[in-house]
């Protein structure tokens, strides 16, 4: 029996899709894309409600527009501001 | 063609000149081809009465994405109509431009060609340039998006699916071989005509977003506007891959979740029929089988 929700497990996988896909990049830049994806989940996870289920659905259909784009091999660097 | 058009009037120039002598010659002279009589000068003031404004509401869907979190929200704007142009488009142009520049919408060429301001207005899809303001102020005009579709910001909705969907029936002429003299594909009179309403749609997505088939199963069902395209090309004598354009709707989802609702008939803003194409291919595939 899982303890996390359909909702909870989908954030999750995102997390460990887009923490794989900053592996990938170039080692130079690799922290660069690392930091961009906790702080952006760390940010939400602390801004929205648990039970905010509309905004948690939409920013997972952004973040996974985003890995869409960053994702790109062809995407090697990455600069991140304050 | 220029110096043709200009002739008639240059005599009228040239005539007046040799009869300028009255000053009522010169008036006649001075009025331009298409402009409206002059009144005749009268003892009452020139200037002419200031309308009664006329105040009317819009309430508009407000939603941003840089606070997902903020839930979505109407809000009201106030328009004298006598300063606004006869459209809703006019409306949200002058809205934008002097009360709120961060209202968000598309809009393009102002004259239902482009099919980019689709929205939901007063309860119907429409393209917001071809839709009249309704001139009773008592009234509040409510615009929200088009329906069951995710919104990118206010009234733009992510027509991301839709466009990948119109996409994949292959909207363009698809042949085997070429023609026998090396020219042009000819058609008759009789094949040109099939195509009349169809090849109008401006694929605005007013129908598609009206189909309640397509709100509950838009990943899989193709959608009113997407399929009314795909007979375009199968009904077109010139395309080479009928068979298989049809053989990609024979399932259950792509064609057969239209179950002739209509709504998409009702509502298109150019006054097409795509109900009755999803009809025709679905006579097509029977008679094929």
């Amino acid at each position: 029996m899982s303890r996390y929700t359909g909702l909870q497990r989908e954030v999750l996988a995102l997390y460990r899709r887009c923490l794989r896909a900053a592996a990938r990049k170039p080692a130079d830049s690799r922290s660069h894309f690392k930091t961009f994806v906790t702080r952006e989940f760390r940010r939400y996870a602390a801004e929205v409600d648990r039970k905010d289920f509309d905004t948690i659905e939409f920013l997972l259909r952004r973040g996974n527009r985003q890995l869409e784009v960053y994702g790109d091999p062809n995407i090697k660097r990455m600069t991140l501001g304050s | 063609m220029a110096a043709l058009r200009q002739t008639p009037l240059r005599l009228l120039a040239s005539s007046s000149v040799r009869r300028a002598a009255t000053p009522q010659a010169i008036r006649i002279t001075t009025r331009g081809l298409a402009s409206v009589t002059t009144m005749p000068p009268t003892d009452k003031d020139p200037t002419p009465k200031k309308k009664e404004p006329v105040l009317k509401k819009f309430q508009i869907y407000r939603w941003s994405p840089d606070e997902p979190a903020k839930k979505p929200h109407m809000q009201e704007y106030t328009l004298d109509l006598n300063e606004t142009g006869p459209m809703v488009l006019d409306a949200l142009i002058r809205i934008k431009n002097e009360q709120d520049p961060t209202l968000t919408f598309r809009r393009s060429c102002r004259e239902g060609i482009c099919g980019s301001c689709a929205m939901n207005i007063e309860g119907t899809n429409t393209l917001a340039c071809l839709c009249r303001i309704n001139r009773d102020a008592s009234q509040t005009t409510r615009i929200y998006p088009l329906p069951h579709m995710y919104i990118v910001r206010d009234l733009v909705p992510d027509l991301t699916n839709f466009y990948k969907q119109y996409k994949s029936i292959k909207p363009y002429l698809q042949r085997k071989e070429p023609t026998a003299d090396g020219k042009e594909i000819r058609q008759s009179i009789q094949e040109r005509k099939k195509l009349d309403g169809l090849y109008e749609c401006i694929l605005c997505a007013c129908c598609s977003t009206s189909c309640p088939s397509y709100w509950w199963n838009q990943e899989e069902y193709l959608g009113p506007a997407v399929l009314m395209q795909a007979y375009r090309w199968l009904a077109d004598s010139r395309d080479q891959m009928t068979g298989q354009r049809k053989d990609m709707l024979d399932n259950s989802m792509s064609l057969y979740r239209c179950h002739t609702i209509m709504n998409c008939a009702r509502t298109c803003p150019k006054g097409l029929n795509p109900g009755k194409a999803i009809a025709e291919i679905k006579k097509m595939m029977v008679q094929s089988s």
